[in-house]
């Protein structure tokens, strides 16, 4: 266990330093879910006036909720695009010889998707504040919000993590992307689960992330609702994506 | 233009689609990708028609548009890091020394790309009549539209070729696929400018040319001959592409200078 550990710190450190000291990794991760954030904030603001729509504390914070989840979700996946480029230049060969524990190397990679995805919440956060996003949760539905977008984003690391695992090339990107960017837009990403009309509600309806998007849309406007549902489908989401990367992993060393 | 420029144009213009056709990854992606994110949006925005004034009780007739220019911002995209890949691996300056001509390179380059766009739109075009779009304009509006798409081909892959040409790098050509995808965000794509609540969102989009492409695609579909904004969707796509093709031809002649 302590090999383990020690081999994601050093893993984990590698990726951030690498993440942090390198714009072309840490600007898209922090601009495009502010970009989404104000195309869908500063455009589509209008929808509060459809009849029927009727959530509490405005179209921002409707929409922050979404932002804050799809960059949890995303910050997993682009960590797994890391995963695939250091197999594609080697170093993952020469990590596997090295490490005492291989366990440790995807913990490492996971301890640096949440970091990763930190940094990026943090700054959407302030965005959305300085937008003047009405808050009406309290701090305990306020942290209730954070843990489930950093369930999410475990579940996306450990997803990503098994494609790259599987795949060892960056031509997996849209393999680890793709279901994610589907299963987040294809739930109530504009109006409320009710208004959607159509083949879009019916998939919306059966969309596991439409759970958590309205538990944390509940948490953001201080009436949880579908809590207990949406955090067992989180940590369901994590224990399945945990055995498809450790899997993934054992695959990865079985070919060398 | 010589009948020996044309046939190198054509060679050139040829090579760009086969090469593009060779890859799964460039074909596929550029089709689906702008219909899932048209499915998604006709689905998760459909209750907008319900705001007043808005223009069309069909939101995928509305949407529809939006393909159009995505879609040709991928193919662009992905035909001009196959260029700058020429670029760096040599084939490029290989082929300056033959008897083609630099104007020829660039376009049979853009060629290429606009034949690409063009099947691509027929596609989108296809994909829509059968989910119950009708053009408002009718069948001539159709081979307007395909027209109006070769345009906005033109318009992205010059300054696709002249990111790729300036360049000659293919992340440096990928690196714009953010910058276009932030145009088309900022735009009217999802809501006419009108019903545009925030004020700083309805002047970004107004000043953003991309805003103009899309509602001439979008005029043709839901409402017919309305020649200012088709006009205004030709004049913006003609200046783009005036500009791009300038931009690139200067960064050629400067690329084939160093060789």
């Amino acid at each position: 266990m302590t090999d383990a550990i020690s081999v994601a710190r050093g893993v984990s450190w590698r990726v951030l330093h690498i993440f942090f000291t390198n714009k072309a990794f840490l600007l898209p991760s922090v601009a495009f879910p502010l970009f989404f954030f104000t195309a869908f904030v500063g455009g589509l603001s209008r929808i509060r006036q459809v009849p029927g729509f009727d959530f509490p504390t405005g179209y921002t914070a409707f929409q922050f909720v979404f932002v804050l989840l799809q960059s949890a979700a995303f910050a997993g996946v682009f960590t797994g695009f890391g995963i695939a480029r250091d197999f594609e230049t080697g170093f993952m060969r020469r990590l596997m010889l090295a490490a005492p524990n291989r366990s440790g190397i995807l913990l490492g990679y996971v301890l640096s998707a949440l970091v990763r995805w930190a940094t990026v919440a943090a700054v959407v956060t302030i965005v959305a504040l300085l937008a003047q996003m009405k808050v009406g949760g309290n701090g305990v539905d306020l942290f209730g919000l954070y843990a489930l977008a950093l369930l999410l984003n475990l579940a996306g690391a450990l997803w990503a993590a098994g494609v790259a695992m599987r795949l060892r090339s960056q031509q997996a990107a849209p393999v680890m992307q793709m279901p994610v960017f589907l299963l987040l837009f294809f739930a109530p990403v504009y109006v409320p689960l009710n208004l959607l009309q159509g083949w879009i509600h019916g998939v919306a309806s059966v969309n596991p992330i439409t759970a958590l998007l309205e538990a944390g849309r509940g948490f953001i406007s201080g009436s949880p609702e579908l809590t207990l549902a949406a955090f067992a489908i989180a940590v369901g989401l994590i224990l399945g994506f945990a055995a498809w990367a450790f899997r993934g992993l054992r695959s990865a060393e079985a070919a060398g | 233009m010589t009948a020996t420029a044309l046939a190198q144009t054509g060679a050139l213009g040829k090579r760009a689609v086969v090469r593009t056709a060779r890859q799964p990854a460039n074909v596929v992606f550029p089709l689906i990708f702008p219909m899932l994110l048209l499915a998604v949006n006709a689905g998760g925005l459909k209750a907008e028609t319900q705001l007043p004034g808005f223009p069309t009780d069909s939101f995928l007739a509305f949407a529809l548009a939006v393909p159009f220019v995505q879609g040709a911002l991928l193919a662009t995209i992905n035909a001009n890091v196959e260029f700058a890949r020429d670029i760096q691996t040599g084939f490029l300056n290989r082929l300056a020394l033959t008897p083609v001509r630099g104007i020829v390179l660039l376009v049979g380059q853009l060629g290429g790309l606009m034949t690409i766009a063009v099947v691509q739109a027929v596609f989108y075009l296809a994909v829509g009549l059968a989910f119950g779009v009708r053009l408002q304009s009718g069948f001539g509006g159709a081979a307007v539209l395909l027209l109006l798409e070769t345009a906005i081909a033109l318009a992205f892959a010059s300054l696709g070729s002249w990111a790729a040409l300036r360049t000659g790098s293919t992340e440096a050509v990928q690196g714009l696929f953010p910058v276009f995808f932030v145009f088309l965000f900022l735009s009217s794509m999802n809501i006419p400018r009108n019903l545009i609540e925030a004020d700083w969102f309805r002047w970004v989009a107004t000043v953003n040319p991309v805003s103009y492409l899309i509602e001439a695609v979008r005029a043709l579909v839901i409402t017919g001959w309305d020649w200012e904004t088709i006009g205004l969707g030709f004049a913006v796509a003609g200046a783009l592409s005036i500009v791009g093709f300038v931009l690139a031809t200067h960064a050629l002649w400067n690329r084939l200078e160093r060789t």
